[in-house]
């Protein structure tokens, strides 16, 4: 544990270094890109001055290090706000939009995984197989819009897009859980297929248990391990998501700020909003496997 | 039955190249026709300038899969190098490497590529670039644990005693064992690629106007939906027709061939 811990570390220092390098790979100048070529070359300097671009590489990362350390992402160059701010505004409808996803896909994926599982090569089988494959097949930016025909204009029963309505959020929690609900699926069918082979399922049923304890408070409590960490990794997949998603739904989140940055070339936002969700990712994907080390009895007795 | 992703591979690509033979030109605007439903000279209606979509969309086809296949090909070659050298050397080579690649990884899906799209700049170029500098995690983690537990073969053992030298040991007894599991990856990631070139063409970083791309046709077709929404649904059952039937020849290649899928 304390192994898995400290290999975050450079994982971590990687993430922000890579990200700081984001603005060096512009092509040219990145302060004439991001003012335009007619700036005056005194807005110009002063902008180089502020974002630290005169001095050498190594005492800007080091700046950028210190600064983020304090928690100041810096401003961003259209609104002069802090990015801090904007940050905190976005992050609470993002972490919204994910957890309400993470919901729908735990609440549509889990029975339905089971179900293929129990009757395996039978219909619920069959329409688990199908349903999870075509969903694996549609990106957000198809499912999203197919979502606003399906709701919005033939039942007429959703808003659309926007953040007005206290029902807006469910259309992009549902595009977002749909697909994660697939992976659920499909994951919950072959962990609990495996599990139910196993000698303590045969056991519990020797013992003459009912099925439904055999398969609720057995097989089922086994089959929930790896189905966590998978959760734990997809939740990344739901971030990454969740840019195009509320881009598609104008939800305002630190996705739809982080394409507004891109289309604004405002690129100290984008570099703090995609060290965010990496970061986010890291982390979410450490607490997974230290809640793995904590739920599987194998990997907690043997210390 | 199970020969039906063969169909719709042979229907793209054959439409593709039709299109291309016989020039339907995708870019002509047509004011008179905007937003048009379908009909008997437009299959599938038009655009929101009067473009005919299915000329769009065989042209949008063309980029998709020209840019799937070039990355797939440039991404494999590079990542499986790199996995091959980190897995056959080990020792500091390897744990630099996959550092590196744990740092890539730290990124979910897609959002790295949409970094480097966005400093690069819009542009085919640049969507080339942005997703080879990604694509190629995947590729190296899987050969470079392959290629980890295949050093200790015997016959790899063999071939080092006999004093053959590194490169031909690579070549010959190396990776033609790691052919199928890499072969499954690469179907699967062109079906990934698919998606990721679309998926930044949406958010208005790949294919510049007036070229035609799906994910650009989707950005459009979004934003007219509720006036012509025949647009959306064209483009969205073409892509999904396409990555469907990629995803489930990987599935039946992994499956004849007995890969467990490297997560």
């Amino acid at each position: 544990m304390i192994k898995r811990l400290l290999g975050v570390v450079p994982v971590v220092f990687g993430v922000l270094l890579l990200t700081f390098l984001l603005v060096h790979l512009v092509p040219g100048d990145p302060v004439e890109v991001m003012l335009g070529e007619s700036a005056p070359m005194a807005d110009r300097a002063k902008l180089r001055a502020e974002l630290g671009l005169d001095q050498p590489l190594v005492a800007q990362f080091g700046h950028y290090l210190q600064n983020l350390a304090q928690g100041d992402f810096g401003r961003s160059i259209h609104t002069r706000k802090p990015i801090a701010e904007s940050l905190k505004e976005r992050i609470p409808a993002t972490a919204a939009l994910a957890l309400l996803s993470l919901l729908i896909a735990v609440i549509i994926g889990l029975p339905l995984g089971i179900a293929a599982a129990l009757r395996a090569g039978k219909w619920p089988d069959n329409f688990a197989t199908i349903l999870s494959l075509s969903l694996s097949a549609m990106p957000h930016f198809w499912l999203g819009p197919l979502l606003m025909l399906l709701f919005g204009l033939w039942l007429g029963v959703l808003p659309v897009s926007g953040m007005s309505d206290n029902l807006s959020i469910l259309l992009p929690a549902m595009t977002l859980g749909f697909g994660l609900a697939a992976i659920l699926t499909r994951m919950t069918r072959t962990s609990l297929l495996e599990v139910l082979h196993e000698d303590f399922v045969r056991t519990a049923r020797a013992k003459g248990m009912n099925e439904q304890q055999v398969i609720l408070r057995h097989a089922l409590r086994a089959a929930l391990l790896p189905i966590v960490t998978v959760l734990g990794l997809q939740l990344g997949g739901l971030l990454a998501g969740a840019v195009i998603t509320e881009t598609v739904f104008g939800w305002e989140g630190v996705g739809r700020l982080l394409v507004e940055s891109i289309e604004k070339r405002d690129y100290p936002v984008t570099q703090a909003c995609v060290l965010v969700i990496a970061l986010t990712y890291v982390m979410v994907n450490l607490l997974t496997d230290l809640l793995y080390a904590r739920l599987d009895p194998r990997i907690r007795f043997a210390g | 039955m199970k020969r039906w992703p063969y169909f719709i591979l042979i229907f793209w690509l054959a439409a593709v190249m039709l299109s291309y033979a016989m020039d339907l030109q995708p870019d002509h605007i047509n004011l008179e026709n905007v937003l048009a439903l379908p009909r008997a000279d437009a299959w599938l209606g038009n655009d929101d300038l009067g473009r005919n979509i299915v000329a769009r969309l065989l042209a949008g086809a063309g980029v998709s899969m020209f840019v799937a296949l070039l990355v797939t090909s440039v991404s494999l070659t590079v990542g499986t190098l790199i996995g091959l050298v980190a897995g056959y050397f080990g020792g500091w080579i390897d744990r630099v490497l996959m550092q590196v690649t744990d740092v890539f990884l730290a990124f979910p899906g897609i959002l790295l590529a949409i970094a480097f799209a966005a400093v690069l700049g819009p542009g085919l170029d640049n969507l080339l670039l942005a997703l080879c500098m990604t694509s190629w995690v995947g590729y190296a983690r899987l050969t470079r644990a392959q290629a980890l537990s295949l050093r200790h073969r015997q016959h790899v053992l063999a071939a080092e005693s006999l004093g053959a030298p590194v490169g031909r040991i690579m070549r010959k007894h190396i990776l033609p064992l790691l052919a199928a599991p890499l072969v499954v990856e690469a179907t699967y990631s062109i079906a990934g690629l698919v998606i990721a070139e679309a998926s930044l063409s949406f958010l208005g970083l790949g294919i510049q106007a007036p070229h035609a791309s799906w994910g650009s046709m989707l950005k459009d077709g979004v934003r007219y939906l509720l006036v012509a929404p025949h647009y959306v649904l064209a483009v969205g059952f073409s892509l999904m027709s396409l990555v469907l039937a990629i995803n489930v020849l990987g599935d039946q290649l992994r499956d004849a061939w007995d890969i467990a899928r490297a997560e």
